[in-house]
């Protein structure tokens, strides 16, 4: 096969590993529902008023980049370091299969759980917390999702880079995002964060991921909800992350 | 085939692979010994175009391999050494996938069935023994329809029986008239399957040739053993086997070129004094020893790295 179908063959086969391999749907697709439930019963419904909305309206556009991080940074991270390790790349790297298709299914199967979980965040938000579903800024969502899903790949590639072996892949890969996760206003609402510690996570591009996705979420929103800025920092992680791992990605093992 | 010519890798003071040349030919199975450490797996990689080398010639189905384009993966297939399988995926689906990137692959539950896991193909791979997950490796690079497979050390660490069945499988593949450069570090698979075998020492070929040929075999002494009982001095034996024997106790040793009179005469002076022979044994020298000579008994140790 070549082409298309081979992209289409490829991508089916990383689909099956994805839905059958019990870790990857736990804290790719459970993981983040669970976050959603608990932070929305602590939190309750109060209301944030540096922002104007629920704390419910607030944590959905939250979860949802968690759930794009999760399902590319840290899936690709964690599975590809497995892969390289357990000889499977280089097996890969063997056959006809060019290294492009190769990535294109990889990629394509953590886009696609980002859109399903993009879409189950959504609905659970609306149904469970009466969170208004957006309408005029879904183009916003769907460039926010493209240009996110896209940088969070890089760098789940360019992350595979310096963990040396498939044991420390969960490790370093947490390690670097749990702590971004709390200054960046993920998992406690950014109006409970010092101004000094948001400054810093305004460096890396979590937080700016959640607010390009927040405002298209804010009803306060007037207008398309663009957030070019923060978006363009998202994009300029992506392709730093992309220039890494096209110069020190390694398809053999490290032992 | 195969072409290599003065082939030379170092790695930085290090000269793992230091000046081989190889010609494999059409059909054949060819055998690569060595003890872990020779440059085996570094001179395989070379030719699977893993790795790149420092001097020296290869052409591998007319293409230099550091050089080779994903078309000329459409006809070699690798079974690498330690390579685990997706767990999550069955028999029948790993080859199928693998059956997807090739232009014209061989029928899948045909490859499944010719490396004996026609019982095992709805089974996740994860559920597969280690011989098994071994052939299932070995489907995955023949599903492709290769003219040239390479297995490096295709067996190791497998029991006796999981061994027999993949040798029947490497053996299966002379008949579909594949090319097979195989790395072993075992002997009698050499012996059992090679046309041809190299060994390596210390990243040079130190012997080539029909496993039976091997470092002349044939023209090597033949080693005559046995025990005197007690009371019989090594003076007491006939003259043609004591003034060839080492003596050690009770335990004499003769390395020959002649051993049918030496044995006449042996074995003679025993039956006319009623003297027993206590294990007495003749052995032809064994490939085993011809490689632990050639090698210089390193077979047995150092780990590859």
């Amino acid at each position: 096969m070549t082409g298309l179908p081979l992209l289409l063959h490829q991508f089916r086969y990383d689909q099956k590993v994805f839905w059958r391999n019990p870790a990857s749907v736990f804290f790719t697709v459970l993981l983040p529902l669970i976050f959603l439930f608990i932070f929305a019963t602590i939190f309750g419904n109060d209301e944030i008023e540096e922002r104007g909305v629920k704390t419910t309206t607030y944590y959905v556009p939250a979860i949802v980049a968690l759930a794009v991080i999760s399902a590319t940074t840290q899936s690709l991270a964690i599975n590809l370091t497995e892969d390289r390790e357990r000889g499977l790349l280089k097996r890969v790297r063997g056959t006809p299969l060019p290294a492009s298709a190769f990535v294109a299914g990889r990629v394509g199967n953590s886009l696609v759980v980002s859109i399903l979980m993009v879409i189950v965040v959504a609905v659970i938000g609306r149904l469970v917390y009466d969170v208004t579903l957006p309408t005029e800024t879904i183009p916003a969502i769907l460039v926010t999702l493209a240009v996110g899903a896209f940088a969070f790949s890089c760098l789940g590639f360019a992350l595979t880079t310096i963990i040396p072996s498939e044991d420390a892949a969960p490790a370093i890969s947490n390690a670097l995002i749990l702590p971004l996760y709390f200054i960046s206003g993920i998992f406690i609402p950014d109006s409970e964060i010092p101004d000094g510690v948001l400054h810093f996570a305004d460096v890396f591009p979590i937080r700016h991921f959640f607010e390009a996705f927040f405002t298209a979420w804010d009803p306060n929103t007037v207008g398309a909800g663009f957030e070019w800025g923060d978006l363009a920092i998202v994009a300029v992680w992506g392709l730093a992350g992309l220039v890494v791992a096209l110069r020190w990605f390694r398809w053999e093992p490290r032992r | 085939m195969i072409t290599v010519a003065g082939l030379r890798k170092s790695y930085g003071e290090l000269e793992a692979v230091r000046g081989i040349d190889l010609e494999i030919r059409r059909g054949e199975i060819f055998a690569f010994l060595g003890p872990n450490g020779a440059g085996k797996t570094t001179t395989v990689e070379i030719l699977e175009g893993y790795r790149t080398r420092t001097a020296g010639e290869v052409s591998v189905l007319g293409v230099d391999p550091a050089r080779a384009d994903r078309d000329w993966h459409q006809h070699v297939g690798f079974v690498l050494q330690e390579c685990r399988l997706t767990p999550e995926l069955t028999v029948t689906e790993a080859v199928s996938q693998y059956a997807g990137y090739y232009a014209a692959p061989r029928d899948v539950g045909e490859t499944v069935d010719l490396v004996g896991l026609a019982d095992k193909a709805d089974s996740r791979t994860a559920q597969l023994s280690g011989g098994q997950q071994r052939r299932l490796d070995v489907a995955l690079a023949l599903v492709g329809d290769p003219e040239l497979l390479f297995l490096d050390e295709p067996t190791t660490g497998f029991d006796p029986s999981a061994r027999r069945q993949a040798w029947k499988v490497i053996a299966s593949l002379r008949e579909l008239g594949k090319t097979v450069f195989l790395t072993t570090h075992y002997m009698d698979e050499a012996q059992t399957l090679a046309d041809r075998v190299a060994i390596l020492s210390s990243g040079r070929i130190v012997a080539e040739g029909a496993p039976d040929e091997l470092g002349e075999r044939e023209q090597r002494p033949t080693q005559i053993r046995f025990r005197l009982p007690g009371g019989v001095g090594g003076a007491a034996l006939p003259g043609s086997v004591s003034s060839r024997a080492r003596i050690d106790g009770r335990a004499v040793s003769l390395s020959v070129h002649d051993p049918v009179p030496v044995l006449r005469d042996l074995t003679t002076w025993a039956s006319e004094d009623g003297i027993e022979l206590e294990g007495l044994e003749v052995r032809r020298p064994s490939l085993e020893d011809v490689y632990l000579e050639l090698t210089d008994g390193t077979a047995e140790t150092g780990s590859e790295s």
